[in-house]
């Protein structure tokens, strides 16, 4: 060690040392950069297009608050908002039932049990085109599930939502269901997994029935899981795009219309692009409300780390 | 000035200080224990040894160049890690010889050093396993040997023990020792374990709430803690501390004491620069070992005094038989010979040996009297 | 993170247990239905759908509509079958999940183990950016890629891709490495060793399970994904998902539903396929961006 206090070797090392400390912010740089542009950069630009008259192109013409003022007034807008509404609450709960149910269920050492996760599990993989395509044909009464019924003899089965303006939304629901509350049951078996067997059965030593014990106990421990399927389940409905183009394409009329096909037929085929930017505006709202609690909450764990 | 010397150093993260003005010179083959509760500061001193915290204010030098601003693998220095820290890739042997490879040692001189330290610690056997595949004994040897293979100025352990369970840390213990006698390298050891400390050190710095409380001998710090604080966290069963007043009888101090029943005894004290305190309410300080039977009395005491009380509690421990009885509302235990045979609920004749007695201020709790 | 750990200690009795298997059945029943009836129908010519009942099994089983779907199916302006657009998927795929993983692996690294001041804040940004309906970038997207000269190139939608996936690979890593003990890394500080070699030596050797999951997860959300697809491919650069949803809805000629549902189950075999061969990892995967965070 005594080489290192000449002055040359010092100073090469003092270098090498300060590069490594500059190393990883170096390193992290090009991503962070990406970032501040890409997103937040594009997020900052789409505001401000927002708030300009622009139609095909961008233009930079500042009129305040003319396009969300056109914008809640378009009843294609408050549509596909109403439409959201009920697409999204129904798909959150609906899924989260049904995957908090098969957790359950799965939970009480069933044998198959891989086999059948597997099972609940694989639509995810799928992409929503593929998944629409599917049930488009599915719930097509032509040839899909009331034809077979037809066919089987139960002639005065009726399933034709997707061809009904009023209940075509409800077959979006069907088909995302069907793709996500296998994910939502991953989560909260997950969950169940986490709880401590020791506190199950000091509950059943305490006399609790098994309604009382997932009740009281068991569910309401799950609540992380459940705060964590929300936030997926909310933002992913608020996305929601290829699902509608590929299973009902926005139709019958505007029933299926969402804020996420709106916003690209205003921008890219109707040329509306300063109304198309405030509605994605709109919509980074509608999930900034729900995903920054959550980042908030998920920052602050990060402090004892 | 010593080998290394932490000199005047802080710590702090943002306003908040953790770390007060140390100042410790440890010399050159001497082994120094930094000892305390967790969150006393012991284990980021050990970091900032080793360069991985920054410090804040003040300097630390190893052989005489400040390392302040020196990368860890530029101080010459290996460190043991309390979770061994062995890279779960590589096997045993790649570990060892890890650090000697980052700083350029040729092969043949790497896989000398292996060798050399794999027999002295006995773990030649296990060269080609992955740490998954060892104990917990046998990966706390190894950890050891990454650290001795460097052949580094000073030895940093953090904790090394802790993980062990109680018997293995015993022999590992006595291992570190013979180590230590027989390579003669500066260390210095971080540990919450007061026997460890007492058992290993040269020197002992007690840590609480960032400030070291006492830096003394094992000795020292046993028998003249400096403070109420460092009197109850090394020894164990900790020492007993009753509150006293000093009595000024003939020229000579004495400590009055409340026992059972309100009945006043008075104690005589060996330190002539208390009878200067008549009337000052203190804190005693005397070690279960200072308390015995009539026959367990240490023969070559000269302050020998005998209450007789009734005895609350009787914990026989195998070597000794543990005795408590109540002091001005404190529990106060004796450290009876086995064959002593107290009886809960009898008087019993102790035996108070004075010499060893110490005496605290209550308010700011530092020793007084000498 | 292991979804297969102990099961519950709840007793079930028998009556119960017999309702659990049969919902669990049930819905075994529900998810398999769509992929089965395609793969059924896949099979049959034409009449035998139209004709016929989907639940049937084909009676004169034919290959032909497979091979349509992949060679000779109209989309578009050529009749090229998907093949082209399986090749544009690939090629855009294998970069964009390599590079995300790669930046996304360093990102975490810095993150857990080199802490700088702010490195929350660029969590929290980053983690936020998992998250924005990508309908916000669209339009500055069309234009930067214009600018760029990448509108309707591969390259093009792989930077799109590879941006907006390192959200997600950072979040991976970083959960992944937070509890990589510490220790090991200043071990291998004191031991000598630099910021690379560390990663390298120390980081990568035991990185496999995470890069398994943020490799699946990459794959499987760029290999589908539609919108970057119809926004920016234009139409060489068009991936499988867009060819497929323009075959499908082409409103020229007659429906052929046994080429549609032959190349729906072509754009969602390599998807399935790594599901099937790495599903359990898929699932830890799932988790650990979800549940943590």
């Amino acid at each position: 060690m005594s080489a290192e206090a000449m002055p040359a070797a010092t100073s090469r090392a003092d270098l090498r040392g300060r590069l490594q400390d500059w190393l990883p912010r170096l390193v992290l740089s090009p991503s962070v950069a990406a970032m501040l542009v890409f997103v937040y950069g594009f997020i900052a630009y789409t505001i401000y297009l927002s708030f300009t008259g622009s139609k095909m192109l961008p233009s930079y013409d500042w009129v305040g608050f003319d396009n969300y003022r056109r914008l809640f007034g378009l009843s294609a807008w408050t549509t596909a908002l109403v439409n959201l509404g009920i697409f999204a609450s129904l798909y959150i709960l609906i899924s989260v039932a049904i995957g908090l149910m098969l957790a359950i269920f799965l939970d009480q050492k069933i044998r198959a049990e891989g086999g059948l996760r597997a099972i609940y599990l694989y639509p995810m993989a799928l992409s929503f085109i593929v998944t629409g395509t599917a049930w488009k044909w599915l719930l097509d009464p032509g040839i899909g599930i009331e034809n077979t019924m037809h066919l089987w003899g139960w002639e005065s089965f009726r399933f034709d939502w997707i061809k009904d303006r009023d209940m075509a939304i409800y077959t979006l629901v069907i088909a995302a269901v069907w793709q996500s509350s296998g994910f939502v049951m991953a989560m909260f078996l997950a969950g169940l997994r986490g709880i401590d067997n020791e506190i199950l059965k000091a509950a059943q030593i305490d006399g609790a029935s098994n309604l009382s014990l997932y009740r009281r106990i068991v569910i309401p421990m799950l609540r992380p899981a459940f705060l964590s399927a929300f936030v997926i389940l909310a933002h992913l409905a608020i996305k929601s795009y290829d699902l509608v183009i590929a299973l009902t394409g926005g139709g019958p009329g505007r029933a299926t219309e969402l804020p996420a096909t709106f916003m690209y037929s205003y921008t890219f085929t109707r040329n509306q692009m300063g109304v198309g930017a405030a509605s994605a505006v709109i919509m980074l709202m509608g999930v900034a409300s729900v995903i920054v609690p959550y980042i908030y909450a998920e920052m602050r764990q990060g402090d004892d780390r | 000035m010593g080998f290394l010397d932490i000199d005047n150093v802080t710590k702090s993260y943002g306003t908040v200080e953790v770390l007060h003005r140390v100042d410790i010179s440890v010399g050159e083959g001497e082994f120094l224990v930094l000892v305390g509760p967790s969150g006393c500061g012991k284990s980021t001193l050990l970091n900032m040894i080793a360069g991985l915290e920054e410090i804040t204010s003040g300097t630390i030098s190893i052989n005489g160049r400040v390392v302040n601003d020196v990368h860890p693998s530029r101080r010459n220095i290996a460190m043991v890690f309390q979770s061994y820290a062995l890279y779960p890739n590589m096997t045993v042997g790649q570990n060892m010889t890890f650090g000697l490879e980052m700083h350029g040692v040729p092969r043949a001189e790497r896989e000398r050093a292996l060798k050399d330290v794999a027999q002295l610690l006995q773990i030649g056997h296990l060269l080609d396993r992955k740490p998954g595949q060892l104990s917990g004994g046998q990966r706390q040897r190894v950890a050891m040997g990454r650290a001795l293979v460097r052949d580094p100025d000073v030895f940093l352990f953090d904790e090394p023990l802790s993980n062990l369970d109680a018997k293995l840390r015993v022999d590992m213990r006595t291992e570190i020792k013979k180590l230590h006698h027989r390579l003669g390298r500066t260390t210095v050891y971080v540990t919450h374990d007061q026997i460890e400390a007492l058992t290993l050190s040269t020197r002992i710095a007690v840590m609480n709430k960032g400030h070291v409380q006492q830096l003394g001998t094992p000795r020292e710090i046993y028998d003249r803690p400096a403070n109420t604080f460092v009197a109850s966290f090394m020894g164990n069963p900790s020492m007993n501390l009753m509150p006293a007043r000093i009595v000024v009888q003939g020229g000579v101090p004495h400590a009055q004491v409340t026992l059972e029943g309100a009945s006043q005894k008075l104690l005589r004290l060996g330190q002539p620069a208390l009878a200067a305190q008549d009337g000052r309410e203190v804190i005693l300080g005397l070690r279960p070992e200072a308390i015995t039977d009539e026959g367990g009395a240490d023969r070559s005491a000269q302050l020998v005094e005998q209450v007789d009380h009734v005895v609350s509690v009787v914990e026989p421990a195998g070597a000794d038989t543990f005795a408590s009885f109540t002091v001005g509302g404190r529990d106060v235990v004796a450290r009876l010979r086995a064959n002593s045979q107290p009886r809960v609920g009898a008087q019993f004749p102790f035996r108070l040996n004075m010499d060893k007695a110490v005496v605290f201020d209550p308010r700011t709790e530092a020793r007084i009297g000498d | 993170m292991s979804v297969a750990t102990q099961s519950t200690a709840v007793r079930t009795g028998r009556a119960g247990r017999a309702l659990i298997v049969t919902v669990l059945i049930f819905f075994a029943l529900f998810y398999l239905l769509p992929l089965g009836v395609m793969v059924i129908n896949s099979l049959k010519p034409l009449p035998e759908i139209t004709g016929g009942n989907m639940m049937a099994l084909p009676q004169e089983p034919t290959l032909e509509p497979w091979r349509s779907a992949w060679s000779t199916a109209q989309i578009g302006v050529q009749a090229t079958g998907l093949k082209p657009y399986f090749l544009n998927s690939i090629l855009m795929v294998v970069p964009a999940v390599a590079i995300s993983t790669m930046l996304g692996a360093l990102n975490g690294y810095v993150l857990t183990k080199w802490r700088f001041p702010g490195h929350r804040w660029v969590f929290g940004l980053l983690l936020f950016s998992c998250f924005i309906p990508f309908q916000i970038v669209l339009i500055p997207m069309a234009r930067l890629l214009g600018l760029m000269g990448l509108a309707g190139s591969l390259p093009g939608l792989i930077l799109v891709h590879v941006v907006y996936g390192i959200g997600f690979s950072t979040l991976y890593f970083r959960n992944y490495y937070a509890a990589f003990p510490t220790e090991l890394v200043r071990a291998a500080m004191i031991d000598g060793a630099g910021f690379f070699r560390i990663f390298w030596r120390i980081m990568l050797p035991v990185s496999g399970p995470i890069a398994v999951v943020c490799i699946i997860w990459q794959f499987t959300n760029i290999w589908n994904d539609f919108l970057f697809g119809v926004s920016f491919a234009g139409l060489d650069a068009m991936p499988m998902t867009v060819a497929l949803n323009n075959l499908v809805q082409s409103s020229t000629g007659v429906r052929e539903y046994n080429v549609h549902f032959a190349a729906a189950i072509l754009a969602a075999l390599p998807t399935l396929i790594v599901y099937i061969v790495a599903g359990r990892y898929f699932v830890r995967g799932l988790m650990a961006g979800s549940v943590k965070g």
